[in-house]
């Protein structure tokens, strides 16, 4: 039943190519890269209970892990996606054997200091990341496997295959006693740790699998939409996904992919209006803590469906 | 055979010495109640037995191996399981989860519907843990610790809250698991303590007051000056 | 210039960003010491702060220095009570749970500087100071075997620098002792200690717990209105300002007033010199990384005690 849902979900999605127009098509596609990056933030946050306010560097990680070898030494996009890969962990790993020692409200201090001396040093080495203005990857260089990104249907099933494979992925981990312990240590970590669960290995496991899949997602952006920039890296990036992933469902699989599409279309909207868009999410954001801190998914999995993963 | 030991177990918080150069041993297969006045240092002896405190000095010894310097996980790995004083379960989980969670650690994913069985809460697998009532709060936790199969159980006040059926079921469950496991239990039910005991352990004041078998507790002079006083039981 | 009256200069500097980022860190760390939130939208109230006290300054005439002192008894207080209304109406409906708070302070952090980019436009726009002297400072040299006051050229400051500086002062030494000695502040000492006993006694908690959340975003306005003449008033302005305030209190050690002090005169003369010697970046990722170490291996700060 649950893996029927979210391969319906899957198949409903890659159908989409061919339906959507143009303009609707490229929509389509950057939500669902940008649901990955939610889904990676949902790791940490939804199914852990670690509120990271500095994702935005595991984003970022990716973005110019993937950029610079390309724009700077040539290197093929599959490779640069594995050096992003890397870059991701390895900086998630380190952030978390630090971050981890503090909980709560230090925790997300930590985080977002961390995330903010990262986004400086992406201004300050300006010369790698040509810094504010970032650098734009040429045509020529974005192809996967010889096929062309440029093209609108290869880009839309490349952001499709990397969305399927991480939504695949964290169904699978939040059905597996993987996913369940991370549960109980969000639920209870006194507790997990007296049934003989090493929850600190554990914590470190999900921060660093989180900003794995989160720097996967900043690689896709870059490579699938050709630019990067140091507004990846600020704060606002941060703030994002936990919107997206609170708005979604926290600790549901496919709650992030909700939320962001909902909020996707609600800025673009609210862009055409004002430039103070974001002050429609700051709205969201207070009335999400106020009335429905479940989100989306998280109503119907207490109105109608227990089981929903 | 010495299951548990201590050896000159102290633990102090500022300026209060809660655990003072305790000397504990807990032989295989027996069933020890703990006593004493509120404030003796009972809750956190268990603490520092699990791991979840450290001590300031001495060391604890489980099945031959000294553990005091090893976390609480690693404990409860090498066989100790551990009930809180005040309810600990996952309250927003269903009551089978919590037990499936405890079970899978020690490879005892099969055994959670007959544990819930065993401890009185039968069918109640869906139910969320925080619908329960206190009681059964308590028997839930009860049902955590059982399913892992320890070595040693250590109990705090698990009839707390329990209606008489209960408490009666909870002695049959006793000595049900003994001698397979072994059970440390804190309790201030003389009645559960008298008839489920095998030696009694009495602390006052962060020291070992008295130890023997229920009866010759309840006549000791010294130990019903401090605690029992004449009608309790 | 040579290094010494440099040096001064950068000192004076790091003197008047100490004493506005006392103010405005007292405030953080006043909610957080009493109501154990934390404000991240604390930075828009500086800006509101700044915001008001050039809307009041343009529409009160009488020279600048009536604007100024006008600016600055309405824009503190209409800040302030505006603080006091948000978190009756939504912090005390969350129930002040820590991280429930901190994401509606950062979806107000948006309303707010979203809200005033609206209304207030991108531009920067500035106050007058409500005065102008400038004060030359002398430096010593050596002239024929014997030291002599020099006045060198470019080392001044103006009065109203020299204002600001002593205002925190005193505004600061007023909270302290308002804390220490008033009823009100034994209100608010007893509702951080144990709410619900207070409460018990007859402490209107709700009240106190408004009372503080409107002083504590008064104070960051405070320090609005303060530095306003000397930069100017930006929808933009809350951003750096939040980051240094919350340096400051966690390195000062969280809900410790005396600690969040020397946290201040610390960090805002060592921006002050690193900015003035070394790149500004770079003193900025020396402050963040700072905070982050200070909290992964000394959490109580470096003066706070550790409370439950």
């Amino acid at each position: 039943m649950r893996w029927g849902l979210h391969l319906g979900v899957v198949a409903g999605l890659l159908s989409l190519n061919w339906v959507l127009g143009a303009y609707a098509q490229g929509n389509v596609a950057r939500i669902m890269v940008l649901a990955t990056y939610a889904m990676g933030y949902n790791v940490a946050f939804g199914y852990t209970g670690l509120l990271s306010l500095g994702h935005a560097m595991f984003f970022a990680a990716g973005m110019y892990g993937l950029g610079i070898p390309m724009y700077h030494f040539g290197l093929p996009a599959e490779a640069a996606f594995v050096v992003a890969l890397g870059c991701g962990a390895g900086l998630g790993l380190g952030v978390a054997l630090l971050a981890l020692r503090t909980i709560g409200v230090g925790f997300m201090i930590v985080t977002l200091m961390f995330a903010q001396a990262t986004y400086l040093c992406i201004l300050y080495f300006a010369g790698w990341t040509r810094g504010d203005e970032g650098f734009v990857l040429p045509q020529s260089a974005r192809t996967l496997f010889g096929l062309p990104l440029s093209d609108p249907d290869i880009r839309y099933l490349a952001a499709w295959a990397l969305f399927s494979v991480t939504l695949c992925l964290t169904l699978w981990l939040a059905t597996r006693p993987f996913g369940r312990v991370l549960v109980a240590i969000r639920e209870n970590e006194d507790r997990a740790a007296l049934l003989g669960y090493r929850t600190w290995a554990r914590k470190v496991a999900a921060v660093t699998l989180s900003a794995t899949i989160s720097a996967a997602a900043g690689a896709g952006y870059a490579l699938l939409f050709g630019n990067t920039g140091s507004t990846f890296a600020t704060v606002q990036y941060s703030i994002l996904p936990l919107l997206w992933v609170l708005l979604g469902g926290a600790g549901t699989v496919i709650g992030p992919l909700i939320g962001t599409a909902f909020m996707f279309y609600l800025i673009d909207w609210a862009s055409d209006v004002t430039t103070a868009y974001m002050a429609l999410a700051g709205a969201v954001l207070v009335a999400l803590t106020l009335f429905a801190p479940g989100g989306i998914a998280g109503w119907i999995r207490s109105r109608l469906w227990r089981g929903l993963p | 055979m010495t299951l548990l030991e201590t050896r000159a177990l102290t633990r102090r918080f500022a300026g209060i010495t809660a655990v003072d150069a305790v000397d504990f041993t807990l032989d295989r297969g027996e069933v020890r109640a703990l006593i004493g006045p509120n404030g003796a240092g009972k809750t956190t002896l268990t603490s520092l037995l699990i791991g979840r405190l450290a001590p300031d000095a001495g060391s604890v010894h489980f099945g031959g191996r000294d553990v005091t310097r090893l976390p609480a996980h690693a404990r409860v790995r090498l066989g100790m399981a551990y009930t809180f004083q005040i309810t600990s379960v996952f309250a927003d989980l269903p009551v089978s989860e919590n037990v499936a969670l405890a079970a899978r650690r020690a490879g005892r994913g099969a055994h959670v519907d007959e544990t819930l069985d065993r401890v009185g809460l039968p069918g109640r697998g869906d139910t969320l843990a925080r619908d329960l009532s206190y009681g059964h709060q308590r028997l839930l936790e009860i049902a955590m610790g059982l399913v892992q199969a320890p070595a040693l159980l250590i109990l705090d006040e698990p009839t707390q809250g329990l209606a008489e059926a209960e408490i009666a079921g909870f002695r049959t469950l006793v000595r049900e698991i003994v001698p397979d496991t072994t059970v440390l239990l804190i309790e201030h039910n003389m009645a559960v303590v008298m008839a489920l005991a095998d030696r009694v352990t009495v602390m006052d004041r962060g020291r070992v007051l008295a130890e023997g078998t229920p009866d010759a507790i309840r006549a000791d002079a010294a130990v019903q000056a401090a605690y029992l006083g004449t009608d309790r039981c | 210039m040579e290094f010494g009256p440099h040096l001064m200069l950068a000192l004076i500097e790091g003197a008047v960003m100490s004493a506005v980022l006392a103010l405005m860190a007292s405030g953080l760390a006043l909610v957080f010491g009493v109501m154990r939130v934390v404000n991240v939208a604390h930075g828009e109230f500086y800006m509101l702060g700044a915001v008001v006290a050039w809307f009041v300054a343009t529409q009160v005439g009488g020279g600048p220095a009536v604007a100024f002192v006008a600016a600055l008894v309405i824009a503190p207080l209409a800040v302030g009570g505006f603080a006091a209304l948000i978190d009756m109406t939504i912090l005390s409906r969350i129930g002040y749970d820590p991280e429930r708070t901190i994401v509606a302070t950062i979806g107000l952090l948006y309303i707010l500087q979203q809200g005033t980019l609206m209304a207030f436009g991108p531009d920067a726009r500035p106050v007058q100071a409500p005065f102008d002297a400038r004060i030359d400072l002398p430096w010593v040299e050596r002239v024929d075997g014997a030291w002599a006051l020099y006045w060198p050229w470019g080392l001044h400051v103006t009065a109203y620098k020299l204002f600001v500086i002593a205002a925190a002062v005193a505004i600061l030494t007023a909270l302290w002792l308002a804390m220490r000695r008033s009823r009100a502040g034994l209100m608010m000492r007893a509702t951080q200690w144990d709410a619900e006993t207070a409460q018990a006694f007859g402490v209107n908690t709700g009240r106190v717990q408004a009372g503080v959340f409107g002083l504590g975003c008064g104070l960051a306005a405070l320090a609005g209105v303060l530095i306003v003449p000397i930069q100017q008033a930006h929808y933009l302005m809350g951003g750096e300002a939040l980051l240094s305030s919350f340096i400051v209190v966690i390195i000062g050690g969280l809900g410790s007033l005396g600690g969040t002090l020397v946290a201040a005169i610390v960090i805002g003369m060592a921006d002050g010199i690193l900015s003035v010697f070394f790149s500004p970046i770079v003193a900025r990722i020396v402050a963040t990384l700072a905070v982050a170490m200070v909290l992964v291996f000394r959490p109580a700060g470096l003066f706070g005690t550790r409370r439950a």
